[in-house]
């Protein structure tokens, strides 16, 4: 990069810091009510909430990491795309409009609805705060990754105090601007990324007279695998020659991902917590819609982006340079976008480039920066409305005394996501994202959908659904490859410990329908049954009588 | 109001004929509609992931099936997405506020 653009880029971020600080100001003088700090007073609507969803969604991990497994690895980076899409229609035909109608603030709201409240909402806040700090992780390795290679910072402590900057930054949104402000640094990321992304794929589709036959064509001849790029098998599940049952395994592998990435999405704390920003489930269903419109357009951008990358930076390029044996020196192709936009603005040196690149890197920015704060609110608001409000203080905590608390939370996540991201930087950030949304899976969805849908179901059967699911997924992880065992482990080879049992790198196919499993057995169990409660529960959850208000009892 | 009056009002509208027909109608949809489209997108990983060689039949130019069906299952998301949202529109909101204003009326009473 060149030393102006380098400058540009600085003086973009800071433009960005600049008006989306002016705009949580703003929101911290709107909030007076804990609500605010909760759910921005239940008061978004379809539109505005729908852009929020997708900024919370459309992290680093799917503009960067979804274009650069496309430019590297052709189709299945566009296949990987197809679960995070899809998997929103589950969010929509059975998890907003119910949510929206029990619940006023957290996951743990109508979870506990019906049960006794204190181990439900303990368990709640723990499966909340460990999903999102796991994201968080990746979010936040990827940010310094990013940010130190876009800005040209070479020195390894640089990547540190980005991540400090990026945690305090997260701080600040949170704590000042609550909900709200978070709410409106999302909508105006959501603006900046479709806008970059619209226009560099009409920069690409340019390039090619908008024949995409010859896109696709000069992609797989220049990533030198020629038709082969388009199909699949070229990143997950790959064929191992000779080996049937690494293949089999591979593929398993691949199955257990889809699963966790399609089964996740709902059970994201962060995006829960988003169906109580509006007021009503049918605005929640507005706002899913225009989620799911935002989403898929993206997605279908990022083919253009992808292909383009590949079709028109070199492979050398793509992977940050080659090993001595041909592979790839940075095999994510997490600069893919950067790199194609330096490209399209003219090239390394130009001053179109220059500004292309400095502006898709302060892009990327915003993008890390709403996702981070999202999560980092969804963990402090569970913490202190469900564990400090509803365990610790037992309901009798006054909502002024919660949201001090939450604030303080918030500081302290901060704080542990910082020190933990800066330790945890040699884990693969995709890799962190697919376990967070298995973790999801695992143990809140279960916990949602059945205390939504299932008359029988109790305290002992959320609770054991949560611990189950949660517990299950993060066991089968430490005796995985991930951990231990292979040459790619956290823990080297060289240290001699072998925990690797455990054959698939991600839990999902096994710990997600354990998580049921252990939601029917708590149930069945235990002899708890309160039909009253139900009636209302079940009511409430498809008409949407008294919403909002908290329940008498 | 007591507690005993409250629950009155919940339980008996989770008895009554429109709640029933509301429940009814809200199931009949999204419950095999969930099924269906998880059925699909699994058909459609398994295909990826067991049968490549046909999956990577070209349709025309360099498009082949693999292709194409990924391209069908955003066709398919946002189909469903606007099903839902016409039979929200026609089948579900009107009853539900049916409902809902009653039992609003009720609780206030």
């Amino acid at each position: 990069m060149t030393v102006d653009s380098t400058l540009l880029a600085f003086i973009l971020f800071a433009a960005f810091i600049v008006v989306t600080l002016g705009l949580v100001t703003y929101a911290s003088r709107q909030s007076r009510k804990a609500s605010d700090f909760y759910n921005a007073g239940g008061s978004l609507n379809g539109f505005q909430n729908g852009l929020a969803i997708s900024a919370d969604y459309m992290s680093a991990a799917s503009f960067l990491g979804i274009a650069g497994l496309i430019s590297l690895y052709g189709f299945d980076g566009f296949f990987y795309s197809v679960g995070f899409l899809v998997a929103w229609l589950l969010a929509l035909l059975l998890v907003a409009e119910p949510l929206r109608n029990t619940g006023r603030y957290t996951m743990g709201d109508a979870v506990a609805f019906r049960m006794r409240e204190q181990p439900v909402r303990a368990a709640a806040a723990g499966s909340t705060v460990i999903v999102s700090i796991f994201y968080l992780l990746a979010q936040m390795v990827g940010a310094g990754a990013l940010v130190a290679l876009l800005l040209d910072l070479t020195d390894p402590a640089a990547k540190n105090w980005i991540i400090v900057a990026v945690g305090a930054l997260m701080v600040v949104y949170v704590t000042i601007g609550g909900m709200r402000g978070t709410t409106y640094v999302q909508i105006t990321q959501a603006f900046l990324l479709i806008a970059g992304a619209a226009a560099m794929t009409f920069m690409v589709l340019l390039n090619f007279d908008f024949n995409i036959n010859d896109l696709l064509n000069k992609a797989g001849e220049m990533s030198g695998q020629g038709g082969a790029f388009l199909e699949p098998g070229g990143r997950f599940g790959v064929e191992v020659v000779g080996d049937a049952w690494a293949t089999l395994i591979g593929k398993i592998d691949l199955i257990s991902l889809s699963l966790a990435l399609v089964l996740g999405t709902a059970g994201l704390p962060h995006i829960l917590i988003r169906f109580y920003t509006v007021p009503t489930a049918r605005v929640a269903r507005r706002s899913v819609n225009w989620a799911i419109g935002n989403i898929g357009l993206f997605y279908l951008m990022t083919i253009a982006l992808g292909f383009g990358a590949a079709a028109l930076v070199s492979r050398e390029v793509l992977g940050r340079g080659l090993n001595d044996d041909g592979s790839l020196v940075d095999a994510s192709g997490n600069v893919a976008a950067p790199q194609l936009a330096l490209e399209l603005g003219g090239g390394d040196g130009s001053i179109g480039g220059g500004f292309m690149l400095a502006f898709i890197g302060a892009v990327a920015f915003a993008v890390i920066l709403a996702t981070v704060s999202g999560l980092t609110l969804a963990s402090s608001s569970s913490f202190a409305h469900d564990l400090y409000g509803g365990v610790i203080r037992k309901g009798k905590a006054s909502s002024k005394e919660e949201v001090h608390v939450a604030r303080i939370a918030t500081v302290v996540i901060g704080l542990v996501a910082v020190v933990l991201a800066i330790f945890s930087q040699g884990l693969n950030v995709a890799f962190l994202v697919g376990l967070a949304f298995a973790i999801a899976a695992s143990a809140n969805l279960p916990a949602v959908l059945l205390s939504m849908f299932w008359k029988r179901f109790n305290t002992r059967g959320a609770v054991f659904a949560i611990y189950g699911g949660l517990g299950a997924a993060l066991l089968l992880l430490v005796l995985s490859p991930n951990f231990t065992g292979a040459s790619n482990s956290l823990i080297p080879l060289s240290t001699g410990i072998d925990l690797n049992i455990f054959p698939l790198r991600n839990p999902g196919l096994i710990s997600i329908p354990f998580g049921f499993f252990m939601g029917w057995l708590g149930t069945i169990t235990s002899k708890e049954s309160d039909p009253k409660m139900w009636a209302e529960l079940e009511v409430r959850s498809l008409t949407g009588a008294d919403v909002g208000k908290p329940a008498v009892h | 109001m007591t507690d005993k009056t409250y629950f009155e009002v919940w339980e008996r509208t989770q008895q009554s004929d429109d709640f029933k027909d509301l429940r009814r109608r809200f199931r009949r949809f999204s419950f095999p509609m969930a099924i269906a489209f998880l059925v699909w997108y699994f058909t459609f990983v398994l295909l990826m992931t067991f049968a490549r060689e046909w999956a990577s039949t070209p349709v025309f130019g360099s498009i082949n099936i693999a292709f194409l069906l990924a391209i069908l299952q955003f066709v398919t998301t946002l189909l469903i997405v606007i099903a839902y949202d016409i039979y929200s529109h026609r089948k579900l909101d009107g009853i539900r506020d049916e409902v809902r204003e009653r039992v609003e009326e009720e609780l206030k009473s």
